[in-house]
């Protein structure tokens, strides 16, 4: 037995994340741009097709002195993709776009032979750009196929995110509780809250459960509302997947 | 070393401070030191429940703040002398609460008492989650009704997250009492089965409080129901809970409609 739930097109939005180069200025600006001349000098191209954020929490400039500064970057071929810290007053159209939500990594390494020595002051830090949680402390342990076991009940009000792979849940999924995996979704359970399946970017992943009675279920930025799952599936062992832009159920025996 | 309890709920109204007073009355009256904590700052029930409103002096904030001495604050039960109740304040507000005063506060009495229950506020906030933090023991009280259940569910995730108990890697032991059941509502539909109940909290089940007249009559005369009326259905409900609470494995009966012969009692077994 199986469905075909959608069959209009929809538009697809899928998150993904990059590391991205944080730059954090201090003043005097100009100072901080010889010390960046210098850097760059030792190592060439350091910031050729990278992406740049520039952080300026903690820089007391108005927009004037934004405006003059990107300009100044821009003549060195610095290219900031986004600007993060900023208070709204500093901001003026055709600038970069503002950025929140950011989630530290590590420090990057400056590749050039000599930038050691130049690496800590110049606070080089990375970001992971609009990541969920997950992916910033998962991603030092890859393995080849990482997954998450769950073994107790995932709550109302609990948010599991796991975008490294598979999710696999021992127990039920309360309503008002959410699983989000960048691979499947298995749950040994009941399934009452909702569940989102390759979450990065994944139109192979798929959903498992014990008992469908879902609130919302996603596979690859397709979902599907309760009130369109068709009825006789409800509270039955059901596996959906993605064919094209159509999510697939079909009963589990 | 006492054992620290929590009557919680995150939904209102389910019949928290009702089954406070009730199971502290019954471990009491199996001759266990019991003190009874109200953390409900602000809107204190406990006090009047017991039956204890106009001997109120000293209360939780007084001792927090060091206005007080712990033992001018406690409560001695009238009718049973091993049952005490701490107030809370009605005049202050939850902020007054600090983490610190409440770990003292239940670290004192737990080298007095057998038994500290904690009578939590509703909701997911401060009062709720300093009430739970240092419990052993976690009663959750649902009604059977959808929205009890999800907030029960909630307040569970926060038992297994927000104790100290959790945060030390220790497993909290969590108890589902399951009030206000009519058992011929839940036959007909209207009402949540049990185990529809024990299915979606998938916690073990302390008891089943039927819903009675009885229970409202005692809060309005204060007293416990296990001390107002030993013998009427609540109460044997509440007096096998605390036995369970207590230890004891004996197995939770479904109160049935009236008229249902003994035969379809279904028994079935605490987890």
């Amino acid at each position: 037995m199986t469905e075909v739930l959608t069959d209009s097109r929809s538009i697809r939005i899928k998150g993904r994340s990059f590391l991205a180069v944080v730059l954090s200025p201090d003043l005097p600006l100009d100072d901080w741009l010889v010390r960046l001349d210098d850097l760059a000098a030792r190592s060439a191209g350091f910031f050729l097709n990278r992406p740049v954020v520039l952080d300026v929490a903690d820089l007391g400039i108005n927009r004037a002195e934004l405006t003059e500064f990107l300009e100044k970057l821009a003549e060195r071929n610095v290219r900031i993709m986004g600007i993060e810290g900023a208070k709204p007053s500093m901001i003026s159209p055709g600038m970069p776009p503002v950025l929140k939500g950011g989630r530290p990594a590590g420090d990057v390494e400056v590749t050039a032979t000599e930038a050691t020595e130049t690496g800590a002051e110049d606070k080089h830090e990375t970001t992971v750009a609009s990541a969920p949680p997950a992916t910033a402390v998962a991603s030092e342990s890859r393995s080849a196929h990482p997954s998450l076991v769950i073994n107790e009940p995932v709550r109302s009000g609990q948010s599991i995110i796991f975008t490294e792979g598979d999710v696999t849940v021992v127990g039920s999924v309360a309503s008002g509780a959410e699983v989000i995996a960048g691979g499947s979704v298995h749950i040994y359970g009941a399934l009452r809250g909702r569940a989102m399946a390759g979450s990065v970017g994944n139109a192979s992943a798929r959903i498992f459960c014990r008992k469908l009675e879902a609130e919302l279920i996603a596979i690859d930025g397709i979902y599907k509302m309760a009130e369109d799952l068709p009825p006789e599936l409800l509270g039955k062992p059901v596996q959906l997947w993605l064919e094209g832009d159509a999510i697939m159920a079909e009963k589990l025996n | 070393m006492g054992k620290v309890i929590v009557v919680t709920s995150g939904k209102g109204g389910v019949g928290k401070t009702t089954s406070t007073a009730a199971l502290g009355a019954a471990l009491a009256q199996r001759n266990e030191k019991v003190v009874v904590v109200d953390f409900d700052v602000g809107l204190r029930n406990l006090d009047l429940v017991m039956g204890a409103e106009r001997r109120v002096v000293y209360d939780l904030i007084n001792v927090i703040q060091g206005d007080a001495k712990l033992t001018q604050a406690l409560i001695r039960d009238k009718r049973l002398e091993n049952l005490f109740l701490l107030p809370a304040s009605q005049t202050r507000d939850k902020d007054n609460l600090t983490p610190e005063g409440v770990e003292w506060v239940i670290n004192e009495l737990k080298r007095y008492f057998d038994w500290v229950i904690c009578d939590s506020p509703a909701g997911i906030e401060r009062g709720a989650t300093l009430a739970m933090r240092h419990a052993d023991i976690a009663v959750v009280v649902t009604n059977p009704e959808v929205s009890s259940v999800r907030d029960s569910d909630r307040i569970i995730g926060l038992l297994d997250s927000k104790t100290m108990k959790a945060e030390r890697g220790e497993r909290m032991e969590k108890h589902l009492l399951l009030t206000r059941y009519d058992g011929a509502r839940a036959q007909r539909g209207d009402m949540l089965k049990v185990d529809d109940v024990l299915e979606i909290l998938s916690i073990p089940l302390l008891g089943i409080i039927p819903e009675s007249t009885d229970v409202l009559r005692a809060s309005n005369l204060g007293a416990p129901v296990t001390l107002a009326d030993a013998r009427c259905a609540p109460s044997l409900a509440y007096f096998e809970a605390a036995r369970r609470l207590a230890g004891e494995d004996i197995p939770v009966s479904i109160p049935e409609e009236k008229r249902s012969i003994l035969g379809k009692i279904f028994a079935r077994r605490a987890a």
